[in-house]
C-alpha cells in the first residue's frame, strides 16, 4: 500500500506531530493527577514536582464512590448498548435491504431523531416517566414509577441513540453485495436467518466501531440519568466526578485523579473492539 | 396555599417591624430596623454580640391581630417513629461529616426513627431541584432561603411547617420571616448562614502596615497605596458569572439603601432608574483599581491571588478561605464601608441554608420531627463540630467554639440592619442569569452601560410577567 | 402504530421506489412471503416504537410547549400565549438569539473545514499501519471518551488559565495585568453583521471541540476504510495512480456512506454543541441554542415556555438539513 519511503516517514512525522499536540492538554491533567493540590495551585501545574504522590486516585476511588457507581454504570451500559446494537440493525436491515412503502420515511425518521438534542426531550420526558408505573421491586424500580428507575434510563439510551445506530448501520448494509440476498433467497432461507445469519456477520466493523462510541457515549452520560433518577446512590459513573467537585471549591487534581480511572473503561473497551475493524478486513474480500 | 394570583417578590421583601408583625409574609432580605437582626428572638443568645434587644419586647406588645408566631403544637423529639430520608446536596467532605453527625445525634435522640440520607452532589443537586421536588423521593430537602423557596411553597411542591415553628426556639423574627411564604406560613428551617465581606490577608496587610479601611476615603487611599506597591487593589474574577453579583449587590446597598435593593431584586424597580445607573458609575469608577480579564478567572485563582500578595483585598464569601489551608489561619475580612454616609454599611448579603419538607411525604410525623431537631442548638453544634465554615442559626448554639472567621461572621450579621440572600437567591433564576451576562459584559466595556440597563429592564419585563400566572 | 406515526412525520416516500428498486436488487415487501413479513414486522415494529415513544412524543410535546408560558410545575398554570415566545426570541432575547444561532454557524465551519479533514488524514494515515499505529489510534481517541468534567479542568485550568495556564505561560504573559483572558474576553475577532461575529473566547472554546471531533471522524474513517475493498486499491496503484489521485479517485468513492456519515456527524455535532460549553460556565459571547434551552427549561428555571421555543428552532434546523440531506442522497440512489 505504501508506494514509497518518504511518504512513509512524512506520514510517520507528521502522525507523531499530531499525536503530540492532541496529548499537550492531556499530558497537564496527568501531571496534575499525581500532585497535591497545594503544590500546583500555587507553583502552576508544570512547575518541578516536589513530591508525587498516588493519594488523588485513592481519595477519588472513595469519595467519588467509584465501585458502587461503576456497577450502576454496568447495569445500564451494557444491556443498552446490546438493544441498542440489536434494534438498530434489525432496522436498518429492513430498510437497506428490502424496499417497502415506508423504507424512506422510516429511515429519516431515525436520522432526524437522530439529531434532535437531549434537551428538547427533556421536560416532557421526565413527565411521562413519572406517569408510567412500575413494580416496586429492587433492580425493577425503586419508586414504583419509570422515573427513578434503572430500566427507564436504560430504555431512553436506546431510544435515544438508536437513531445515530439506524442511520449508520442502514448506510454501511448498503454497501454490502445485493447478491448475497438473492443467493440467500434462492436458497430458501426466511427473512431472520438472513439478517442473523448472513447480513450481521459482515457488519461487523460497523458495529464495533458503533459499539466504542455508544459505550462511551452512554457511559459518560449525565445529562438523562441525573433528570430521571433521584437518588444519588444509583447515579452511574459520571457523578463520582461530580460528586469530588466542591460546593464552592474544586480540587482539580482529585477531578484529574478520578477522570483517569474513569476513562480507564472506555479506553479498555476500544482497545479490545479496535482489534474487530482488523478481522473485518475479511468482508472486503468477498467480490461478488 | 394561595391559588390566586402569585405576588411579586417585593410584596413580602421588604417589611419595616409593624409589617413583620402584622402580616408576616416576607422574603429573603429582612429588616429589623434599630436592632440586631438575628436578636429579635427569645433573649438567649450567650456569647454573641447582639446589639440592642429591645425588639423582642415591642414585638410582644404589637401582636395582637395576626400572631407572628405559630402556636405551640405538641411536636417534640421523640414521638415520631419509622423511617425518613433527607435529600442533601452536601457532597463536600465537611458538610456531608456534619449532616451525618446531625443525623447521628437525632438517632440516638429518638433510637425509633432510621434517618437516610441520599446525598447529590452540590451542583447537580441545585440544578436539577426542580426535579427532585417534583419527584418526591425524600421527606426533608436542603434547600435555601430566598425567593426560590417562596416559589416552591406556592407551587405546593413543599410542605406547610408552622406547627414545627410553634415548637421553635432560639431562631429570632428574622429567621422566621425568611422562612414564610406568601400565605404566612411557615415553609423552611434555616439552619446556617455565611457573610460576604472584604477579605484579605493578614500577614500581607501587617507587612505593609495596612489597615482596614472604614470609610470611602480611607478605601480609596489604600486601594492607591497598594497599586503605587504594584499591588492590584481588589481581587476580581467571574468564572460562572455569579461573583461579582457580591460586588453589585454590596454597591448597591451602599449607594442606594437595602430597601431599595430588594425592591429592584423584586422587579418593583426599573432598570433604567437613574439609581441603578447610579450603581454603575460607581462600579466604574472602582474598576480600575479590579484584576482586569475576570471573565476568564476562577475565584479560586483569586483567592490565591490575594493569599501570595499578587492582590490585596477580595470581595466575596467567607468560603474564600476554603482555596487553600493557610487561609484560614492568614485570611480576614471587613464589611466594604458605607459610600453615603446617610445610608451606611449596615447591609450585606448573608445566605442561609436549610432545610424544607416535601408536600407529600412518606413519614409526615418523623420529617417534621427531623426538622425541628435541625433547628436546635444541639444539632447544630453537631453539625459545626464538623464544619466550621458556617454559622448556626440558632442563637443557642455553642459559639465559644467559633473560630476567628465564624465569630467574625457572625458579628458582622448580628450588627445588619438588613440582610440579602445575595442576587441569584433573591431574583427569579432566569432573571439572575441575565443580570450575571450584563454584569460580565459591564466589567469588560463599561462604556455600553446605558443601553444594556435598557435591555436588561426589557428583558425583566418579560421574566417577570410569566410570574403572575 | 408506525404508519401514522409516519405519516404524521410529514414525509411521504418517494413513489418511484418500487420501479428502479427492483432493479438494484431489492426485494420489494410485495414479494415476500407471508411469515417473512410477519418477521419484518416484527423487526421494525418495536425499535420505532421505543423511539416514536420516548423521543419523537417529547419532541412534540416541546413544540406544543413553546406556544405556552408554562412554569414547569402545575398543568393548571399553563397558558396558550401564541407565537409571543417567538416574537420575544426576536425582540428582548435577540442578542442571545443571534448570537447563538452564528455560533452554531462558525462551530459547523470549523468543524468541517478544520476537524473532519484532520479527521480523515489521520485515519488514512493510521489505515497504512505504519509503526505505533495503535497507540497513536487510542491516543486520539482518548479525548473523545473523556469526560466533561475532566474536558473542562483540562482546558480551563491547564491551557487557559490566566495566571497558570500552559498558553499564557509559553507566552511569557503571566504578570497581573498582563494576562490574555483567553476564556473571559468577548471581542469579536471576525465580525459578521450588526455587531456580531465569532467572539475569541468562542474561538477559544471551538479548539476542544475539534481537540474530540478528530478522534470521533477517525474512528468512523478507520472502519470504513478497513473494509474497503483492497482489490480496488492494488488496481489503481498498477496503473500508476499516486496516493493523492488514489486517495481522491478511488478510495473517497468507494467509502461514500461513511463520507455521508461523517458529513451528518458534523453537522449534528454543530447543531448540538453543548456539554464543552457549559461544563466552561458559558461565558459571555459563547451562546450556542443548546445551551439557550437548557438555560430556560433546566436548573431552577422556569421559563419552559421561552426554551422551548428555543429547542423548536433548533428541531427546525435539524429538520432542514435532514430533508435536504435525505433528499440529495436518495435522488443519487435512485438515478
Amino acid at each position: 500500500m505504501i508506494t514509497n519511503r518518504r511518504n512513509a516517514v512524512i506520514a510517520q512525522v507528521f502522525l507523531f506531530t499530531l499525536v503530540l499536540l492532541w496529548m499537550v492538554p492531556l499530558i497537564g491533567m496527568v501531571f496534575s493527577s499525581f500532585r497535591p493540590l497545594a503544590e500546583t495551585s500555587t507553583d502552576g501545574i508544570f512547575s518541578w514536582p516536589d513530591a508525587l504522590t498516588l493519594d488523588n486516585f485513592r481519595d477519588a476511588w472513595e469519595r467519588g464512590n467509584i465501585p458502587r457507581h461503576l456497577m450502576v454504570t454496568f447495569i445500564i451500559v451494557i444491556p443498552a448498548l446490546i438493544l441498542v446494537l440489536f434494534f438498530s440493525s434489525m432496522v436498518a436491515f429492513a430498510v437497506s435491504r428490502y424496499s417497502w412503502k415506508f423504507n424512506l420515511s422510516l429511515l429519516m425518521l431515525f436520522t432526524a431523531g437522530n439529531l434532535l438534542p437531549p434537551q428538547t426531550m427533556i421536560q416532557p420526558l421526565f413527565q411521562i416517566y413519572r406517569r408510567i408505573p412500575l413494580p416496586e421491586i429492587p433492580l425493577i424500580s425503586e419508586t414504583g414509577e419509570m422515573r427513578g428507575s434503572l430500566i427507564g434510563l436504560i430504555l431512553i439510551h436506546v431510544a435515544f441513540q438508536s437513531g445515530f445506530c439506524t442511520f449508520v448501520l442502514s448506510n454501511y448494509m448498503k454497501t454490502l453485495p445485493k447478491e448475497l440476498n438473492e443467493a440467500a433467497q434462492v436458497d430458501g432461507a426466511s427473512m431472520w436467518r438472513q439478517y442473523w445469519q448472513i447480513i450481521m456477520p459482515l457488519t461487523r466493523p460497523a458495529l464495533a466501531a458503533l459499539a466504542t462510541l455508544e459505550f462511551s457515549w452512554i457511559y459518560n452520560d449525565f445529562f438523562w440519568a441525573v433528570v430521571l433518577i433521584q437518588k444519588g446512590d444509583n447515579l452511574p459513573i459520571t457523578s463520582s466526578l461530580q460528586n469530588l467537585s466542591g460546593q464552592f471549591f474544586t480540587d482539580d487534581n482529585l477531578v484529574a485523579a478520578g477522570s483517569l480511572l474513569v476513562a480507564l473503561p472506555t479506553v479498555v473497551v476500544y482497545l479490545i473492539l479496535r482489534r474487530q475493524f482488523i478481522s473485518g478486513l475479511a468482508v472486503g474480500a468477498s467480490k461478488g | 396555599m394561595s391559588e390566586s394570583r402569585y405576588p411579586a417578590p417585593t410584596e413580602w421583601a421588604k417589611m419595616s417591624r409593624r409589617d413583620m408583625i402584622r402580616k408576616s409574609a416576607v422574603a429573603g432580605g429582612v429588616v429589623v430596623a434599630g436592632g440586631g437582626l438575628l436578636a429579635a428572638c427569645g433573649g438567649d443568645s450567650e456569647g454573641v454580640d447582639t446589639g440592642s434587644s429591645d425588639t423582642s419586647t415591642n414585638t410582644d406588645a404589637e401582636s395582637t391581630e395576626e400572631a407572628a408566631a405559630p402556636a405551640p403544637s405538641g411536636i417534640a423529639i421523640g414521638n415520631a417513629s419509622g423511617s425518613v430520608s433527607i435529600g442533601s446536596n452536601a457532597s463536600d467532605e465537611a458538610p456531608q461529616a456534619g449532616l451525618a453527625a446531625v443525623v447521628a445525634a437525632y438517632e440516638g435522640a429518638n433510637p425509633n426513627v432510621d434517618v437516610a440520607i441520599n446525598t447529590l452532589d452540590h451542583n447537580t443537586y441545585q440544578e436539577n431541584i426542580t426535579t427532585i421536588l417534583q419527584a418526591q423521593d425524600d421527606d426533608v430537602l436542603a434547600w435555601f432561603a430566598g425567593f426560590r423557596n417562596k416559589f416552591f411553597a406556592d407551587q405546593g411542591l413543599v410542605g406547610d411547617i408552622s406547627d414545627v415553628w410553634g415548637e421553635i426556639s432560639g431562631l429570632g423574627e428574622g429567621f422566621r420571616a425568611a422562612s414564610t411564604a406568601s400565605d404566612g406560613k411557615q415553609y423552611f428551617v434555616p439552619t446556617a448562614y455565611y457573610t460576604w465581606a472584604v477579605n484579605y490577608s493578614r500577614p500581607v496587610f501587617e507587612e505593609n502596615g495596612w489597615s482596614e479601611p472604614t470609610d470611602l476615603d480611607s478605601l480609596l487611599s489604600l486601594s492607591e497605596d497598594m497599586m503605587a506597591k504594584g499591588i492590584t487593589p481588589f481581587a476580581f474574577a467571574n468564572d460562572g458569572k455569579w461573583p461579582i453579583m457580591g460586588t453589585f449587590d454590596v454597591l448597591n446597598m451602599r449607594v442606594n439603601g437595602y430597601d431599595f435593593h430588594i425592591d429592584l431584586m423584586g422587579g418593583k424597580e426599573s432598570w433604567t432608574d437613574e439609581r441603578v445607573r447610579a450603581v454603575f458609575d460607581t462600579w466604574e469608577t472602582l474598576l480600575p483599581f479590579h484584576q482586569e480579564g475576570a471573565n476568564g478567572r476562577t475565584w479560586q485563582e483569586s483567592a490565591i491571588d490575594m493569599m501570595e500578595g499578587r492582590a490585596g483585598m477580595y470581595l466575596l464569601g467567607t468560603f474564600a478561605a476554603s482555596a487553600d489551608d493557610r487561609l484560614l489561619d492568614e485570611m480576614d475580612f471587613f464589611n466594604f464601608p458605607a459610600l453615603d454616609e446617610s445610608i451606611g454599611a449596615l447591609s450585606l448579603d448573608a445566605p442561609i441554608d436549610g432545610y424544607q419538607m416535601v408536600a407529600s411525604p412518606d413519614n409526615v410525623d418523623a420529617a417534621k420531627e427531623l426538622l425541628l431537631w435541625m433547628s436546635t442548638p444541639e444539632s447544630q453544634n453537631a453539625y459545626l463540630s464538623e464544619d466550621p465554615s458556617v454559622v448556626a442559626s440558632n442563637s443557642g448554639a455553642d459559639s465559644a467554639g467559633y473560630n476567628r472567621l465564624q465569630k467574625k461572621s457572625a458579628e458582622l450579621a448580628n450588627a445588619a440592619t438588613g440582610i440579602s440572600q445575595f442576587l441569584d437567591r433573591d431574583t427569579i433564576p432566569d432573571f439572575a442569569g441575565a443580570c450575571g451576562d450584563m454584569f460580565a459584559e459591564f466589567i469588560e466595556d463599561p462604556s455600553g452601560v446605558g443601553d444594556a440597563l435598557a435591555d436588561l429592564q426589557e428583558k425583566k419585563e418579560a421574566i417577570f410577567a410569566d410570574f403572575g400566572n | 402504530m408506525a404508519a401514522p406515526e409516519l405519516t404524521k412525520s410529514r414525509m411521504r416516500p418517494k413513489k418511484a421506489d418500487k420501479g428502479p428498486a427492483a432493479k438494484s436488487g431489492r426485494r420489494s415487501y410485495s414479494a415476500m412471503g407471508r411469515s417473512d413479513k410477519r418477521t419484518i414486522f416484527a423487526m421494525v415494529a418495536l425499535p420505532t416504537s421505543l423511539h416514536v415513544a420516548f423521543v419523537w412524543i417529547p419532541a412534540i410535546a416541546t413544540i406544543c410547549l413553546s406556544f405556552t408560558n408554562w412554569n414547569g410545575f402545575k398543568f393548571s398554570t399553563m397558558k396558550w400565549v401564541g407565537l409571543r415566545n417567538y416574537k420575544q426570541l426576536v425582540t428582548v432575547f435577540e442578542d442571545d438569539f443571534y448570537e447563538s444561532l452564528l455560533n452554531n454557524a462558525w462551530v459547523l465551519i470549523f468543524l468541517f473545514v478544520v476537524g473532519t479533514p484532520l479527521g480523515i488524514l489521520a485515519a488514512y494515515l493510521l489505515d497504512k499501519n505504519l509503526r505505533g499505529t495503535a497507540v497513536y489510534q487510542s491516543l486520539l481517541y482518548l479525548p473523545v471518551v473523556l469526560s466533561l468534567a475532566v474536558v473542562g479542568f483540562i482546558w480551563k485550568s491547564v491551557i487557559y488559565s490566566p495566571r497558570q495556564g500552559l498558553l499564557n505561560t509559553a507566552l511569557g504573559r503571566t504578570g497581573e495585568g498582563d494576562q490574555i483572558d483567553w476564556l473571559g474576553n468577548s471581542d469579536i475577532l471576525i465580525p459578521f453583521f450588526g455587531g456580531y461575529g465569532l467572539s475569541k473566547n468562542f474561538l477559544a472554546l471551538i479548539a476542544p471541540m475539534i481537540w474530540q471531533h478528530v478522534g470521533y471522524v477517525m474512528v468512523l474513517y478507520l472502519a470504513g476504510l478497513k473494509s474497503a475493498d483492497p482489490s480496488l486499491r492494488e488496481a489503481s496503484a498498477i496503473d500508476g495512480a499516486n496516493e493523492w489521485q488514489m486517495f481522491r479517485r478511488v478510495i473517497m468513492p468507494s467509502i461514500k456512506p461513511v463520507n455521508v456519515v461523517v458529513m451528518v456527524i458534523t453537522v449534528i455535532t454543530a447543531l448540538r454543541i453543548f456539554d464543552i460549553i457549559a461544563v466552561l460556565n458559558n461565558p459571555n459571547g459563547t451562546n450556542v441554542l443548546s445551551v439557550l434551552v437548557t438555560d430556560n427549561i433546566s436548573g431552577e428555571s422556569s421559563s419552559i415556555g421561552r426554551g422551548s421555543a428555543y429547542a423548536t428552532v433548533l428541531l427546525l434546523l435539524c429538520f432542514g438539513f435532514v430533508i435536504w440531506y435525505l433528499r440529495n442522497a436518495f435522488r443519487e440512489e435512485l438515478e
